[in-house]
Protein backbone atom coordinates (compact mmCIF):
# COMPACT_ATOMS: atom_id res chain seq x y z
CA UNK A 1 0.00 0.00 0.00
CA UNK A 2 1.30 3.45 -0.65
CA UNK A 3 1.16 6.40 2.12
CA UNK A 4 -1.53 7.77 0.59
CA UNK A 5 -3.45 4.61 1.11
CA UNK A 6 -2.15 4.69 4.52
CA UNK A 7 -2.79 8.19 5.64
CA UNK A 8 -6.41 7.77 3.74
CA UNK A 9 -7.40 4.57 6.32
CA UNK A 10 -5.84 5.65 9.07
CA UNK A 11 -7.66 9.21 8.87
CA UNK A 12 -11.39 7.30 7.85
CA UNK A 13 -10.19 4.64 11.53
CA UNK A 14 -9.55 8.29 13.15
CA UNK A 15 -12.89 10.21 11.89
CA UNK A 16 -14.96 6.87 12.23
CA UNK A 17 -14.47 6.65 15.85
CA UNK A 18 -14.14 10.21 16.89
CA UNK A 19 -17.86 10.41 14.98
CA UNK A 20 -18.77 7.25 17.47
CA UNK A 21 -17.77 7.83 20.68
CA UNK A 22 -18.72 11.64 20.50
CA UNK A 23 -21.92 11.21 19.21
CA UNK A 24 -22.96 8.11 21.90
CA UNK A 25 -23.61 10.07 24.99
CA UNK A 26 -26.00 12.12 22.76
CA UNK A 27 -27.46 9.13 21.06
CA UNK A 28 -28.21 7.70 24.31
CA UNK A 29 -29.81 10.41 25.62
CA UNK A 30 -31.45 11.00 22.91
CA UNK A 31 -32.83 7.56 22.68
CA UNK A 32 -33.79 7.65 26.28
CA UNK A 33 -36.33 10.50 25.73
CA UNK A 34 -37.82 8.82 22.80
CA UNK A 35 -37.90 5.54 25.03
CA UNK A 36 -39.18 7.09 28.18
CA UNK A 37 -40.62 10.07 27.78
CA UNK A 38 -43.71 11.88 26.51
CA UNK A 39 -42.97 15.95 25.45
CA UNK A 40 -44.79 18.08 23.41
CA UNK A 41 -42.63 18.06 20.01
CA UNK A 42 -41.56 14.18 20.51
CA UNK A 43 -42.19 13.10 16.60
CA UNK A 44 -40.58 16.21 15.58
CA UNK A 45 -37.39 15.39 17.56
CA UNK A 46 -37.98 11.16 15.95
CA UNK A 47 -38.10 12.89 12.45
CA UNK A 48 -34.98 15.26 13.01
CA UNK A 49 -33.24 12.12 14.52
CA UNK A 50 -33.79 10.03 11.14
CA UNK A 51 -33.94 12.46 8.66
CA UNK A 52 -30.16 11.90 7.61
CA UNK A 53 -31.50 8.46 7.06
CA UNK A 54 -33.88 9.25 3.91
CA UNK A 55 -32.26 12.51 2.93
CA UNK A 56 -29.55 12.35 -0.01
CA UNK A 57 -26.46 12.45 1.67
CA UNK A 58 -25.46 15.21 -0.40
CA UNK A 59 -28.01 16.81 1.01
CA UNK A 60 -27.34 16.43 4.27
CA UNK A 61 -23.22 17.49 3.10
CA UNK A 62 -24.87 20.82 1.77
CA UNK A 63 -27.20 21.63 4.62
CA UNK A 64 -24.08 20.65 7.28
CA UNK A 65 -22.28 23.32 4.74
CA UNK A 66 -24.20 26.37 5.12
CA UNK A 67 -24.81 26.07 8.58
CA UNK A 68 -21.42 24.58 9.77
CA UNK A 69 -19.26 26.26 7.28
CA UNK A 70 -16.20 29.02 8.23
CA UNK A 71 -19.01 31.86 7.59
CA UNK A 72 -21.99 30.43 8.44
CA UNK A 73 -24.35 31.19 11.29
CA UNK A 74 -23.00 28.27 13.90
CA UNK A 75 -19.81 27.38 12.32
CA UNK A 76 -19.00 31.30 12.66
CA UNK A 77 -20.08 31.10 16.40
CA UNK A 78 -18.02 28.06 17.14
CA UNK A 79 -15.40 29.44 15.62
CA UNK A 80 -15.32 32.81 16.86
CA UNK A 81 -16.32 31.55 20.36
CA UNK A 82 -14.58 28.09 21.07
CA UNK A 83 -11.65 27.79 18.25
CA UNK A 84 -13.76 24.89 17.04
CA UNK A 85 -13.59 24.70 12.95
CA UNK A 86 -15.19 22.44 10.82
CA UNK A 87 -15.03 23.27 7.44
CA UNK A 88 -12.31 21.51 5.45
CA UNK A 89 -10.52 19.48 8.59
CA UNK A 90 -10.84 16.50 9.60
CA UNK A 91 -13.25 17.17 12.38
CA UNK A 92 -15.76 17.95 9.85
CA UNK A 93 -15.78 15.09 7.94
CA UNK A 94 -15.96 13.67 11.82
CA UNK A 95 -19.27 16.00 11.82
CA UNK A 96 -20.66 14.98 9.29
CA UNK A 97 -19.95 10.65 9.58
CA UNK A 98 -21.62 10.97 13.16
CA UNK A 99 -24.61 12.77 11.81
CA UNK A 100 -25.27 10.44 8.82
CA UNK A 101 -24.65 7.51 11.73
CA UNK A 102 -27.02 9.18 14.63
CA UNK A 103 -30.46 7.52 13.20
CA UNK A 104 -28.72 4.01 13.09
CA UNK A 105 -27.08 4.75 16.94
CA UNK A 106 -30.02 6.61 17.77
CA UNK A 107 -32.47 3.52 17.14
CA UNK A 108 -30.44 0.31 18.54
CA UNK A 109 -30.71 2.10 21.73
CA UNK A 110 -34.14 3.22 21.50
CA UNK A 111 -35.14 -0.57 21.12
CA UNK A 112 -33.12 -1.79 23.97
CA UNK A 113 -34.07 0.85 26.15
CA UNK A 114 -37.64 0.27 25.48
CA UNK A 115 -36.96 -3.59 26.26
CA UNK A 116 -35.35 -2.80 29.52
CA UNK A 117 -38.28 -3.86 31.97
CA UNK A 118 -39.46 -0.34 33.89
CA UNK A 119 -40.52 -2.35 36.62
CA UNK A 120 -36.53 -3.03 37.76
CA UNK A 121 -36.41 0.73 37.32
CA UNK A 122 -38.97 1.66 39.98
CA UNK A 123 -37.75 -1.45 42.26
CA UNK A 124 -34.28 0.86 41.86
CA UNK A 125 -36.46 3.81 42.86
CA UNK A 126 -38.10 1.95 45.86
CA UNK A 127 -34.68 0.99 47.11
CA UNK A 128 -33.21 5.05 47.28
CA UNK A 129 -31.91 5.29 43.87
CA UNK A 130 -32.62 8.40 42.23
CA UNK A 131 -33.52 8.57 38.66
CA UNK A 132 -29.95 9.50 37.29
CA UNK A 133 -28.58 6.62 39.35
CA UNK A 134 -31.33 4.00 38.28
CA UNK A 135 -30.26 4.83 34.50
CA UNK A 136 -26.82 4.35 35.33
CA UNK A 137 -27.29 1.58 37.43
CA UNK A 138 -30.29 -0.29 35.95
CA UNK A 139 -30.86 0.92 32.41
CA UNK A 140 -27.69 1.50 30.94
CA UNK A 141 -25.68 -1.97 32.14
CA UNK A 142 -29.04 -3.44 30.86
CA UNK A 143 -29.29 -2.16 27.72
CA UNK A 144 -25.07 -2.69 26.59
CA UNK A 145 -26.14 -4.77 23.54
CA UNK A 146 -28.22 -2.26 22.29
CA UNK A 147 -25.74 0.14 22.57
CA UNK A 148 -22.55 -1.62 21.59
CA UNK A 149 -24.74 -2.54 18.21
CA UNK A 150 -25.65 1.05 17.53
CA UNK A 151 -22.28 2.26 17.85
CA UNK A 152 -21.05 -0.37 15.62
CA UNK A 153 -23.46 0.06 13.25
CA UNK A 154 -22.80 4.37 13.39
CA UNK A 155 -18.87 3.20 13.24
CA UNK A 156 -19.44 1.15 10.05
CA UNK A 157 -21.74 4.23 8.94
CA UNK A 158 -19.14 6.61 9.41
CA UNK A 159 -16.32 4.06 7.92
CA UNK A 160 -18.03 4.40 4.62
CA UNK A 161 -19.48 7.55 4.36
CA UNK A 162 -19.15 9.29 1.30
CA UNK A 163 -21.86 11.94 0.13
CA UNK A 164 -22.43 14.43 3.12
CA UNK A 165 -18.51 14.24 3.76
CA UNK A 166 -17.35 15.25 0.40
CA UNK A 167 -20.18 17.79 0.02
CA UNK A 168 -19.29 19.43 3.71
CA UNK A 169 -15.15 19.25 3.50
CA UNK A 170 -14.33 18.16 0.25
CA UNK A 171 -11.55 15.84 -0.43
CA UNK A 172 -8.45 16.75 0.73
CA UNK A 173 -5.01 14.57 1.08
CA UNK A 174 -4.39 14.01 4.63
CA UNK A 175 -7.37 16.00 6.16
CA UNK A 176 -10.63 15.27 4.66
CA UNK A 177 -9.65 12.25 2.31
CA UNK A 178 -11.31 9.01 4.03
CA UNK A 179 -10.90 6.45 2.66
CA UNK A 180 -14.62 5.79 0.25
CA UNK A 181 -13.00 9.38 -0.95
CA UNK A 182 -9.79 7.59 -1.81
CA UNK A 183 -11.44 4.82 -3.33
CA UNK A 184 -13.77 7.52 -5.20
CA UNK A 185 -10.26 9.11 -6.57
CA UNK A 186 -8.36 6.26 -7.62
CA UNK A 187 -11.32 5.32 -9.76
CA UNK A 188 -11.03 8.63 -11.75
CA UNK A 189 -7.78 7.93 -12.22
CA UNK A 190 -5.74 5.99 -14.93
CA UNK A 191 -4.07 2.96 -13.35
CA UNK A 192 -6.04 3.69 -9.99
CA UNK A 193 -7.68 0.03 -9.95
CA UNK A 194 -4.88 -1.36 -8.25
CA UNK A 195 -5.00 0.91 -5.29
CA UNK A 196 -8.93 1.25 -5.19
CA UNK A 197 -8.92 -3.11 -5.15
CA UNK A 198 -6.70 -2.72 -2.06
CA UNK A 199 -8.50 -0.19 -0.68
CA UNK A 200 -11.72 -2.25 -1.04
CA UNK A 201 -10.48 -4.84 0.65
CA UNK A 202 -8.96 -2.96 3.79
CA UNK A 203 -12.52 -1.96 3.98
CA UNK A 204 -14.41 -5.10 4.29
CA UNK A 205 -11.32 -6.81 6.79
CA UNK A 206 -12.35 -3.70 9.08
CA UNK A 207 -16.03 -3.78 8.76
CA UNK A 208 -15.80 -7.49 9.21
CA UNK A 209 -13.38 -6.95 12.21
CA UNK A 210 -15.93 -4.37 13.72
CA UNK A 211 -18.91 -6.63 13.42
CA UNK A 212 -17.01 -9.83 14.82
CA UNK A 213 -15.74 -7.46 17.83
CA UNK A 214 -19.07 -6.67 18.54
CA UNK A 215 -20.55 -9.83 18.45
CA UNK A 216 -18.11 -11.16 20.84
CA UNK A 217 -18.54 -7.78 23.30
CA UNK A 218 -22.51 -8.26 23.48
CA UNK A 219 -22.15 -11.94 23.60
CA UNK A 220 -19.98 -11.28 26.99
CA UNK A 221 -22.37 -9.33 28.46
CA UNK A 222 -25.22 -11.38 27.63
CA UNK A 223 -23.44 -14.21 29.11
CA UNK A 224 -22.58 -12.08 32.59
CA UNK A 225 -26.10 -11.00 32.66
CA UNK A 226 -27.26 -14.28 32.27
CA UNK A 227 -24.35 -16.63 33.92
CA UNK A 228 -25.82 -19.54 35.70
CA UNK B 1 -44.57 3.68 63.41
CA UNK B 2 -48.11 5.07 62.33
CA UNK B 3 -49.43 5.10 58.62
CA UNK B 4 -52.51 7.57 57.70
CA UNK B 5 -53.78 6.70 54.31
CA UNK B 6 -56.74 8.85 53.08
CA UNK B 7 -56.59 8.48 48.93
CA UNK B 8 -58.73 8.77 46.32
CA UNK B 9 -57.86 7.50 42.41
CA UNK B 10 -60.01 6.94 39.62
CA UNK B 11 -58.36 4.82 36.64
CA UNK B 12 -60.86 3.75 33.80
CA UNK B 13 -63.68 2.45 35.03
CA UNK B 14 -62.20 1.57 38.30
CA UNK B 15 -62.58 3.88 41.74
CA UNK B 16 -60.51 3.72 44.76
CA UNK B 17 -61.46 5.28 47.95
CA UNK B 18 -59.84 4.28 50.86
CA UNK B 19 -58.71 5.23 54.48
CA UNK B 20 -56.74 3.96 56.69
CA UNK B 21 -54.09 3.92 59.45
CA UNK B 22 -51.69 0.72 60.41
CA UNK B 23 -50.45 0.45 63.70
CA UNK B 24 -46.97 -1.47 64.42
CA UNK B 25 -46.51 -4.86 63.21
CA UNK B 26 -47.92 -6.80 60.58
CA UNK B 27 -50.98 -4.89 58.94
CA UNK B 28 -52.70 -7.11 55.71
CA UNK B 29 -54.87 -5.33 53.21
CA UNK B 30 -56.99 -8.32 52.34
CA UNK B 31 -59.53 -8.49 49.69
CA UNK B 32 -60.15 -9.97 46.37
CA UNK B 33 -57.86 -9.91 43.38
CA UNK B 34 -59.25 -6.55 41.26
CA UNK B 35 -60.20 -4.77 45.02
CA UNK B 36 -57.66 -2.21 44.83
CA UNK B 37 -55.01 -3.33 46.80
CA UNK B 38 -51.93 -3.00 44.87
CA UNK B 39 -53.21 0.22 43.24
CA UNK B 40 -53.38 1.63 47.41
CA UNK B 41 -49.87 -0.11 47.84
CA UNK B 42 -48.62 1.41 44.50
CA UNK B 43 -50.00 5.35 46.00
CA UNK B 44 -48.21 4.35 49.41
CA UNK B 45 -44.85 3.40 48.05
CA UNK B 46 -44.93 6.25 45.31
CA UNK B 47 -45.47 4.15 42.00
CA UNK B 48 -48.83 6.08 41.92
CA UNK B 49 -49.53 9.76 41.78
CA UNK B 50 -52.96 9.67 43.30
CA UNK B 51 -55.84 12.03 42.26
CA UNK B 52 -56.07 13.13 45.56
CA UNK B 53 -55.67 12.41 49.13
CA UNK B 54 -53.21 12.51 52.07
CA UNK B 55 -50.51 9.61 52.54
CA UNK B 56 -48.06 9.94 56.13
CA UNK B 57 -46.14 7.90 57.15
CA UNK B 58 -44.99 8.90 61.10
CA UNK B 59 -46.59 12.29 60.78
CA UNK B 60 -44.04 13.00 57.62
CA UNK B 61 -46.65 13.92 54.87
CA UNK B 62 -45.57 12.07 51.86
CA UNK B 63 -48.41 13.29 49.68
CA UNK B 64 -50.78 16.09 50.00
CA UNK B 65 -52.74 16.83 46.81
CA UNK B 66 -54.22 19.90 47.86
CA UNK B 67 -50.74 21.00 48.85
CA UNK B 68 -49.10 19.95 45.23
CA UNK B 69 -46.87 17.93 47.98
CA UNK B 70 -45.53 14.38 46.44
CA UNK B 71 -42.06 13.19 47.85
CA UNK B 72 -40.38 10.65 45.10
CA UNK B 73 -40.06 7.46 45.56
CA UNK B 74 -36.52 7.24 46.44
CA UNK B 75 -36.51 9.47 49.00
CA UNK B 76 -39.65 7.78 50.77
CA UNK B 77 -37.60 4.86 52.65
CA UNK B 78 -40.16 2.74 52.15
CA UNK B 79 -39.41 -1.18 51.12
CA UNK B 80 -40.97 -2.77 48.31
CA UNK B 81 -40.94 -6.33 47.92
CA UNK B 82 -43.07 -7.25 44.79
CA UNK B 83 -44.76 -10.46 43.92
CA UNK B 84 -42.29 -10.83 41.09
CA UNK B 85 -39.13 -10.54 42.34
CA UNK B 86 -37.97 -7.89 40.38
CA UNK B 87 -33.92 -8.83 41.29
CA UNK B 88 -31.25 -6.73 38.86
CA UNK B 89 -30.87 -9.54 36.83
CA UNK B 90 -27.56 -8.00 36.12
CA UNK B 91 -25.92 -8.01 39.26
CA UNK B 92 -24.99 -10.97 41.40
CA UNK B 93 -27.51 -11.72 44.73
CA UNK B 94 -24.50 -9.95 46.48
CA UNK B 95 -24.92 -6.89 44.83
CA UNK B 96 -28.79 -7.24 44.59
CA UNK B 97 -28.67 -7.02 48.35
CA UNK B 98 -26.30 -4.15 48.65
CA UNK B 99 -27.82 -2.08 45.92
CA UNK B 100 -29.89 0.19 48.34
CA UNK B 101 -26.35 0.62 50.46
CA UNK B 102 -25.15 3.10 47.81
CA UNK B 103 -27.93 5.30 48.79
CA UNK B 104 -28.58 5.10 52.43
CA UNK B 105 -25.75 6.92 54.19
CA UNK B 106 -24.23 4.03 56.52
CA UNK B 107 -20.84 3.64 57.62
CA UNK B 108 -18.68 0.35 56.21
CA UNK B 109 -19.40 -1.63 59.17
CA UNK B 110 -22.58 -1.18 60.38
CA UNK B 111 -23.41 -2.24 56.55
CA UNK B 112 -21.49 -5.35 56.60
CA UNK B 113 -23.09 -6.59 59.85
CA UNK B 114 -26.14 -5.71 58.76
CA UNK B 115 -25.63 -7.72 55.36
CA UNK B 116 -24.83 -10.84 57.65
CA UNK B 117 -27.93 -10.82 60.09
CA UNK B 118 -30.34 -10.35 57.24
CA UNK B 119 -28.79 -13.26 55.12
CA UNK B 120 -28.75 -15.46 58.29
CA UNK B 121 -32.66 -14.29 59.09
CA UNK B 122 -33.36 -15.13 55.48
CA UNK B 123 -30.93 -18.18 55.10
CA UNK B 124 -29.44 -17.24 52.16
CA UNK B 125 -25.84 -17.77 52.71
CA UNK B 126 -25.44 -20.05 50.17
CA UNK B 127 -27.08 -18.18 47.55
CA UNK B 128 -24.89 -14.55 48.04
CA UNK B 129 -22.54 -15.73 44.99
CA UNK B 130 -25.13 -16.48 42.79
CA UNK B 131 -27.11 -14.73 39.66
CA UNK B 132 -30.66 -14.38 40.21
CA UNK B 133 -31.41 -16.39 36.97
CA UNK B 134 -30.25 -19.26 38.44
CA UNK B 135 -32.63 -19.21 41.53
CA UNK B 136 -35.50 -20.70 42.46
CA UNK B 137 -38.69 -18.94 42.97
CA UNK B 138 -38.97 -19.22 46.98
CA UNK B 139 -35.28 -18.25 46.70
CA UNK B 140 -35.97 -14.93 44.68
CA UNK B 141 -38.44 -13.73 47.10
CA UNK B 142 -36.52 -14.27 49.93
CA UNK B 143 -33.37 -12.30 48.46
CA UNK B 144 -36.35 -10.12 47.41
CA UNK B 145 -36.77 -9.44 50.66
CA UNK B 146 -33.78 -9.15 51.82
CA UNK B 147 -32.69 -6.21 49.22
CA UNK B 148 -35.77 -4.03 50.39
CA UNK B 149 -34.82 -4.77 54.51
CA UNK B 150 -31.01 -3.60 53.52
CA UNK B 151 -32.04 -0.32 52.31
CA UNK B 152 -33.05 0.23 55.82
CA UNK B 153 -36.88 1.27 55.11
CA UNK B 154 -39.37 2.59 57.67
CA UNK B 155 -42.08 0.95 56.72
CA UNK B 156 -42.11 -2.21 54.40
CA UNK B 157 -44.46 -3.20 51.14
CA UNK B 158 -45.28 -6.33 50.10
CA UNK B 159 -47.88 -7.31 47.62
CA UNK B 160 -48.64 -11.24 47.35
CA UNK B 161 -45.31 -11.80 47.87
CA UNK B 162 -45.95 -15.44 47.85
CA UNK B 163 -48.62 -15.51 45.32
CA UNK B 164 -46.35 -16.57 42.36
CA UNK B 165 -45.45 -19.57 44.43
CA UNK B 166 -46.52 -23.09 44.76
CA UNK B 167 -47.52 -24.73 48.43
CA UNK B 168 -44.53 -25.99 49.17
CA UNK B 169 -42.11 -22.49 48.46
CA UNK B 170 -44.53 -20.49 50.54
CA UNK B 171 -44.25 -22.84 53.45
CA UNK B 172 -41.01 -22.19 53.13
CA UNK B 173 -40.63 -18.42 53.04
CA UNK B 174 -43.87 -17.74 55.74
CA UNK B 175 -41.77 -18.83 58.61
CA UNK B 176 -39.03 -15.87 57.37
CA UNK B 177 -41.76 -12.99 57.26
CA UNK B 178 -42.82 -14.43 60.77
CA UNK B 179 -39.48 -13.97 61.82
CA UNK B 180 -39.53 -10.52 60.05
CA UNK B 181 -42.23 -9.73 61.37
CA UNK B 182 -41.26 -10.38 65.03
CA UNK B 183 -37.63 -9.47 65.07
CA UNK B 184 -36.48 -7.30 62.34
CA UNK B 185 -38.88 -4.50 64.21
CA UNK B 186 -40.22 -2.98 60.25
CA UNK B 187 -43.51 -2.29 60.40
CA UNK B 188 -45.17 -4.34 57.26
CA UNK B 189 -47.95 -3.39 54.91
CA UNK B 190 -48.46 -6.73 53.32
CA UNK B 191 -51.69 -7.40 50.74
CA UNK B 192 -52.81 -10.67 50.31
CA UNK B 193 -56.13 -12.39 48.99
CA UNK B 194 -55.36 -15.73 50.84
CA UNK B 195 -57.52 -16.19 54.06
CA UNK B 196 -54.77 -18.39 55.50
CA UNK B 197 -52.03 -16.19 55.11
CA UNK B 198 -53.48 -13.43 56.52
CA UNK B 199 -54.52 -14.91 59.60
CA UNK B 200 -51.10 -16.75 60.37
CA UNK B 201 -48.99 -13.56 59.72
CA UNK B 202 -51.33 -10.24 60.26
CA UNK B 203 -51.61 -8.20 63.35
CA UNK B 204 -54.20 -5.41 61.57
CA UNK B 205 -56.34 -6.22 58.61
CA UNK B 206 -57.81 -3.84 56.31
CA UNK B 207 -60.68 -4.91 53.97
CA UNK B 208 -60.51 -3.71 50.62
CA UNK B 209 -64.14 -4.41 48.67
CA UNK B 210 -64.41 -2.66 45.61
CA UNK B 211 -61.47 0.28 46.03
CA UNK B 212 -63.34 0.85 49.66
CA UNK B 213 -61.83 -0.27 53.02
CA UNK B 214 -65.25 -2.11 54.36
CA UNK B 215 -63.29 -3.01 57.86
CA UNK B 216 -60.46 -2.44 59.81
CA UNK B 217 -59.28 -3.48 62.91
CA UNK B 218 -57.21 -6.73 65.28
CA UNK B 219 -57.03 -9.97 63.07
CA UNK B 220 -58.89 -12.15 65.58
CA UNK B 221 -62.24 -9.52 65.65
CA UNK B 222 -62.02 -9.10 61.67
CA UNK B 223 -61.55 -12.25 60.00
CA UNK B 224 -64.68 -13.22 62.51
CA UNK B 225 -66.59 -10.97 61.15
CA UNK B 226 -69.20 -12.58 58.62
CA UNK B 227 -68.55 -10.73 55.15
CA UNK B 228 -64.58 -11.60 55.47
CA UNK B 229 -64.55 -14.28 52.83
CA UNK B 230 -64.99 -17.89 54.24
CA UNK B 231 -65.90 -16.29 57.81
CA UNK B 232 -63.46 -17.69 59.80
CA UNK B 233 -62.16 -17.72 63.17
CA UNK B 234 -59.08 -16.84 64.72
CA UNK B 235 -58.38 -18.29 67.71
CA UNK B 236 -55.29 -17.77 69.69
CA UNK B 237 -53.72 -20.44 71.84
CA UNK B 238 -50.67 -21.72 73.39
CA UNK B 239 -49.41 -25.31 73.72
CA UNK B 240 -49.95 -27.14 76.75
CA UNK B 241 -48.92 -30.51 75.78
CA UNK B 242 -48.38 -32.68 73.84
CA UNK B 243 -49.58 -36.61 73.95
CA UNK B 244 -47.41 -38.90 72.14
CA UNK B 245 -49.06 -41.99 72.35
CA UNK B 246 -51.93 -40.25 70.05
CA UNK B 247 -49.41 -37.74 68.28
CA UNK B 248 -51.46 -35.18 69.90
CA UNK B 249 -50.79 -31.88 71.24
CA UNK B 250 -53.57 -30.14 73.32
CA UNK B 251 -54.07 -26.48 73.12
CA UNK B 252 -55.65 -24.37 75.50
CA UNK B 253 -57.17 -20.91 74.65
CA UNK B 254 -59.93 -18.92 76.53
CA UNK B 255 -62.66 -21.07 74.63
CA UNK B 256 -61.36 -24.39 76.30
CA UNK B 257 -58.97 -26.75 75.02
CA UNK B 258 -58.27 -27.93 71.69
CA UNK B 259 -56.87 -31.31 70.55
CA UNK B 260 -55.22 -31.40 67.03
CA UNK B 261 -52.45 -33.73 65.09
CA UNK B 262 -49.07 -33.74 66.74
CA UNK B 263 -47.24 -29.62 66.13
CA UNK B 264 -43.89 -29.54 66.22
CA UNK B 265 -43.75 -25.98 68.10
CA UNK B 266 -42.92 -26.64 71.74
CA UNK B 267 -45.11 -26.42 75.07
CA UNK B 268 -45.69 -23.14 75.91
CA UNK B 269 -45.43 -21.76 72.58
CA UNK B 270 -48.03 -18.94 71.25
CA UNK B 271 -50.17 -20.58 68.21
CA UNK B 272 -52.83 -18.98 66.14
CA UNK B 273 -55.76 -21.40 64.78
CA UNK B 274 -57.85 -20.66 62.04
CA UNK B 275 -61.51 -22.63 62.15
CA UNK B 276 -63.38 -22.05 59.10
CA UNK B 277 -67.17 -21.37 59.91
CA UNK B 278 -68.36 -24.04 57.83
CA UNK B 279 -66.44 -26.30 59.85
CA UNK B 280 -68.46 -25.63 62.89
CA UNK B 281 -71.23 -27.72 63.93
CA UNK B 282 -74.12 -26.43 66.88
CA UNK B 283 -76.00 -28.52 69.48
CA UNK B 284 -78.11 -27.73 71.95
CA UNK B 285 -76.97 -30.42 74.26
CA UNK B 286 -73.46 -31.86 74.93
CA UNK B 287 -73.06 -34.12 72.34
CA UNK B 288 -72.04 -37.56 73.21
CA UNK B 289 -70.59 -40.79 71.24
CA UNK B 290 -69.25 -38.56 68.20
CA UNK B 291 -65.54 -39.08 66.34
CA UNK B 292 -64.68 -35.03 67.57
CA UNK B 293 -62.21 -34.34 69.52
CA UNK B 294 -63.51 -30.48 69.73
CA UNK B 295 -66.63 -29.20 71.50
CA UNK B 296 -66.29 -25.71 72.82
CA UNK B 297 -69.34 -24.32 74.66
CA UNK B 298 -70.86 -20.94 74.51
CA UNK B 299 -73.65 -19.12 73.81
CA UNK B 300 -75.14 -17.22 70.22
CA UNK B 301 -73.68 -13.65 70.27
CA UNK B 302 -75.42 -13.06 66.45
CA UNK B 303 -76.60 -14.15 63.43
CA UNK B 304 -76.04 -12.78 59.85
CA UNK B 305 -78.26 -14.03 57.67
CA UNK B 306 -76.16 -14.67 54.03
CA UNK B 307 -77.21 -12.88 50.74
CA UNK B 308 -79.10 -15.68 49.19
CA UNK B 309 -80.99 -16.22 52.34
CA UNK B 310 -80.17 -20.34 52.33
CA UNK B 311 -77.31 -19.60 55.15
CA UNK B 312 -76.42 -17.80 58.22
CA UNK B 313 -73.66 -17.28 60.17
CA UNK B 314 -73.91 -17.65 63.43
CA UNK B 315 -71.39 -16.09 66.05
CA UNK B 316 -70.89 -17.57 69.03
CA UNK B 317 -69.06 -15.97 72.13
CA UNK B 318 -66.85 -18.85 73.59
CA UNK B 319 -65.77 -16.96 77.25
CA UNK B 320 -64.57 -14.33 75.29
CA UNK B 321 -63.37 -15.55 72.01
CA UNK B 322 -65.14 -15.10 68.79
CA UNK B 323 -66.27 -18.29 66.97
CA UNK B 324 -68.32 -18.43 63.78
CA UNK B 325 -70.38 -21.47 62.52
CA UNK B 326 -72.34 -21.54 59.14
CA UNK B 327 -75.05 -23.26 59.27
CA UNK B 328 -78.33 -23.49 56.88
CA UNK B 329 -81.11 -21.11 57.27
CA UNK B 330 -83.11 -23.87 58.15
CA UNK B 331 -81.06 -25.13 61.06
CA UNK B 332 -81.09 -21.67 62.67
CA UNK B 333 -84.94 -21.57 62.74
CA UNK B 334 -84.66 -25.57 63.78
CA UNK B 335 -82.84 -25.08 66.91
CA UNK B 336 -84.43 -22.20 67.68
CA UNK B 337 -81.04 -19.72 67.78
CA UNK B 338 -81.22 -16.31 68.59
CA UNK B 339 -78.67 -14.45 70.71
CA UNK B 340 -78.14 -15.58 74.51
CA UNK B 341 -78.59 -18.77 74.22
CA UNK B 342 -75.95 -21.45 74.94
CA UNK B 343 -74.90 -23.77 72.49
CA UNK B 344 -71.97 -26.35 72.08
CA UNK B 345 -69.82 -25.67 69.09
CA UNK B 346 -68.28 -29.00 67.57
CA UNK B 347 -64.94 -28.39 65.51
CA UNK B 348 -64.47 -30.79 62.64
CA UNK B 349 -61.00 -29.11 61.30
CA UNK B 350 -59.08 -26.76 62.52
CA UNK B 351 -55.92 -25.31 60.51
CA UNK B 352 -53.39 -24.66 63.16
CA UNK B 353 -51.29 -21.99 62.75
CA UNK B 354 -47.65 -21.10 64.73
CA UNK B 355 -47.53 -17.46 65.38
Amino acid sequence: MTPEEWTAVRLSLLVATTATLASLPFGIAIAWLLARRTFWGKSLVDTLVHLPLILPPVVTGYLLLISFGRRAPIGAFLADNFGIVFSFRWTGAALACAVMGFPLLVRAIRLSIEAVDTRLESAAGTLGARPLWVFATITLPLCMPGVIAGAILCFAKAMGEFGATITFVSNIPGETQTLPSLIYTLTQVPDGDAGALRLTLVSIVISMLALLGSELLARRIGVKQMAA
Amino acid sequence: MSLDVDVDHAREAFRLSARFSAAPGLTALFGRSGSGKTTLVDIVGGLIRPDRGKVAVDGQVLVDTERSLFVPKHRRRIGYVFQDSRLFPHLSVRRNLLYGRWFTREDGDGAAADLASVVKLLGIEHLLERQPASLSGGEKQRVAIGRALLAHPRLLLMDEPLASLDEARRAEILPYIERLRDEAGVPILYVSHSVAEVARLATTVVILTDGKVTAAGPVADILSQADSGDGGSVLDATVARHDEAYQLSVLASAAGQLQVPRLSAPVGAHVRAYIRARDVMLSLEPPQGISALNVLSGRVAGIVPAANGAQADVRLDCNGAMLTARLTAKSVQGLALAPGRPVHAVIKSVSFERS
